[in-house]
């Protein structure tokens, strides 16, 4: 193993913490390959190696879950994983000119990484945005109702090492190795950033506000308490 | 059942200044169900929940008080509350929305209903794709614990509890509870074999109850108002209240909180419509996974046993609208891609039978199809369904079954045509030349003209 002295003993610490949530050790594994891509940007031998130690388990079990899910890298992933929508509805809300459109400016493929390391090209699932579509997400955070034009220009000021705000997240989209940090359960105290919902979000309330709407009892049922009325 | 079409209880504060914080919930009455419920028996919660009559709302319409109930009585040992919050059902945007702006509504229930079954270590999965969601949830516990709603002795009264928020790793499979829970232990999420249930042997073979995210938000308000309250929304048979998601070609497409039983058309108009001067082609009920209806079937009732009896399914309430630029085989295809990738490949039938079936629609999309290649789709479609290990094989078949029955034609005309009929960027919500047409444009020569 090559982890240096100070890089091993903060895994060790940050693993047994990760390892008290739960009854159980081996539970401890999916977010400890975030954590080591939280150090290393992918799934590295070297952590690979780690989970196995730790964990009491052969390097093959782990490399054999590390594989089955696609947010785990294999090599080294671009400081941001920009993932375009391709599944149908964004696909056909137009995810695919997206898509094509990025890859084209950025001369990759899919799951290729830019020649700087700024960017790793995805297509992804349904990210559960289809209300925003086409959906984009940078290191998965909101990028909604995208065009060519507004993925282009988020692509460029990544690359130029400018900031981007996500459309519902935090104010900045952090790195991928930030984020795997959070993802292995380790906050940073980015919560209280970005706003609650989007427009879409909010169309069914808006509406129902604007015309008095709500869930009151049937006459029949017993009077809902008044708590319930108090606060509307 | 109530006279308003919207009836806004889970999203009711979703506008709110700082929505998701524990200061928001609390001064819009939040944890009062918690009060109510600690002072009440843990059977007595279950039955409010079975009275209510609420089913589950990840899929599958299961009662949710009937699965509670499942779980053998306590032998001492440990008992599990685990929510799934790994929404990815093509289509589904309504859970990751919910715990974006209403954290604490999620967690109130989580508390509720680990009391209820007698749980004093509950688990949160949600899918590792939503980087904010997973930060605002993580959010809330931290709050709960320090208010004293999480953590020993809760509330003064006796009951202990604490919860482990786990994000996924990307894996729609995930979604399915056994997988999800194989996943939790550290494993590869793949589905297990049925019976044993969850509620018999789930986490760690123990008694486990397996709920989705609006479900178990539902609790708290069966619990403050009643449950004779919220059966009073909804059909006899599909009780409350629940998200509606419309996406697609609409014109305001949302998230609509509506009692169950309400119709397409009904929502539609709430949402202005199919986007101007277009119709309505093609829909899904719940998600992908549920067979396509049409315009024929705007009036269906959308309660689990109207969609049922439609011949499609209820689902998540995924409501996503195609009009007529769509080109249903594109369409089919693509969920046939996804679901490809997203087998697990534990079981034979969807391993390998979702492999032809996408190879198959790509090459009748791409022109190069024959009319046998249509019997071959619905002979691969019978070689799965019913036949796959969970429920991702069937769900599979569901676009290319019911898309043959409606869209046969179209899927003719590819393969007599040689090339699909339709302009990819006639169905785009922005305007663009497509790549397929700028080709054709320049071997025509039309191109040519000023340059």
């Amino acid at each position: 193993m090559s982890y240096d002295a100070t890089t091993h003993a903060s895994l060790t610490a940050d693993a047994a913490a990760i390892i008290a949530r739960y009854p159980q050790r081996r539970s401890a594994l999916l977010p400890m390959l975030h954590l080591v891509q939280s150090v290393d940007g992918y799934v590295s031998p070297d952590g690979i190696a780690f989970c196995a130690e730790t964990l009491d388990l052969a390097t093959a079990e782990v490399s054999a879950v590390a594989t089955f899910y696609t947010q785990f890298k294999r090599h080294p992933n671009g400081t941001y994983t920009v993932g375009v929508c391709t599944n149908t509805l964004c696909a056909i809300m137009g995810g695919d000119e997206v898509f094509d459109s990025l890859a084209d400016h950025l001369d990759v493929g899919p799951d290729e990484t830019t020649e700087d390391g700024a960017i790793t090209l995805e297509r992804i699932e349904c990210n559960a945005a289809c209300d925003y579509a086409p959906v984009m997400m940078v290191n998965w955070e909101f990028f909604d109702n995208q065009t060519p034009e507004s993925a282009r220009a988020v692509v460029e000021r990544l690359r130029g090492g400018k900031q981007v705000a996500p459309s519902r997240g935090a104010n900045s989209v952090c790195t991928f190795k930030q984020m795997s940090r959070v993802l292995a359960g380790f906050t940073d105290g980015r919560a209280d950033e970005g706003i609650g919902a989007g427009p879409a979000t909010l169309a069914g309330l808006d509406l129902a506000k604007d015309n008095g709407w709500a869930a009151e009892a049937a006459p029949t049922a017993p009077a809902a308490p008044n708590k319930a009325k108090e606060t509307r | 059942m109530s006279a308003d079409i919207l009836t806004p209880v889970l999203s009711a504060r979703w506008d709110t200044k700082r929505s998701w914080t524990l200061a928001t919930y609390e001064a819009n009455g939040g944890y009062a169900g918690l009060r109510t419920a600690l002072g009440m028996d843990q059977a007595a919660v279950v039955e409010a929940v079975k009275a209510s009559g609420l089913r589950g709302r990840g899929g599958a319409g299961f009662p949710t008080g009937m699965k509670w109930g499942f779980l053998p009585a306590p032998d001492g040992g440990p008992r599990y509350l685990v929510v799934n919050a790994d929404e990815s059902e093509p289509g589904t945007c309504k859970d990751i929305p919910l715990m974006l702006a209403s954290p604490q509504l999620l967690l109130e229930g989580v508390i509720i209903s680990s009391y209820a079954i007698d749980c004093h270590h509950a688990f949160i999965y949600v899918r590792g794709e939503v980087l904010h969601v997973y930060r605002r949830v993580l959010r809330a516990v931290e709050e709960a614990y320090r208010r004293g709603y999480l953590g020993r002795n809760i509330l003064g009264s006796g009951y202990d509890l604490d919860v482990t928020v786990h994000a996924g790793a990307g894996a729609y499979i995930c979604g399915e509870e056994t997988a999800l829970l194989d996943s939790l232990e550290g494993l590869r999420g793949q589905p297990r074999l049925k019976p044993p249930f969850p509620a018999v042997e789930g986490l760690y073979s123990r008694p486990t109850a397996v709920n989705n995210v609006e479900s178990i938000a539902s609790v708290s308000g069966i619990i403050t108002r009643g449950a004779a309250w919220f059966a009073s929304l909804g059909t006899p048979k599909s009780t409350g209240h629940a998200l509606f998601s419309l996406s697609g070609h609409v014109t305001r497409p949302g998230q609509y909180e509506a009692p169950l039983g309400v119709t397409l058309r009904e929502l539609l108009e709430l949402a202005g419509g199919v986007r101007a001067g277009h119709e309505l082609k093609f829909w899904t009920p719940g998600g992908s996974s549920t067979p396509l209806l049409t315009a024929e079937h705007l009036d269906i009732a959308l309660d689990y046993e109207s969609v049922g009896e439609a011949g499609s399914m209820l689902g998540t309430r995924a409501l996503q609208i195609f009009d007529e630029t769509t080109c249903a085989v594109r369409a089919i295809a693509r969920w046939t891609k996804f679901y490809e990738h997203e087998s697990c490949g534990k079981c034979t039938p969807c391993r390998e039978g979702t492999f032809w079936l996408r190879r198959i629609l790509d090459r009748i999309e791409g022109g190069t199809g024959t009319m046998d290649d249509l019997d071959v789709l619905l002979d691969t479609c019978d070689n799965i369904l019913g036949r796959a290990f969970c429920a991702l094989g069937d769900a599979a078949t569901s676009p290319i079954l019911s898309g043959l029955q409606f869209f046969r034609a179209e899927f003719e005309e590819h393969i007599t045509r040689h090339g699909c009929p339709f302009d990819p960027a006639a169905a785009a919500l922005f305007e663009y030349t497509s790549r397929s047409r700028e080709n054709e444009v320049a071997l025509s020569g039309a191109g040519t003209v000023g340059a």
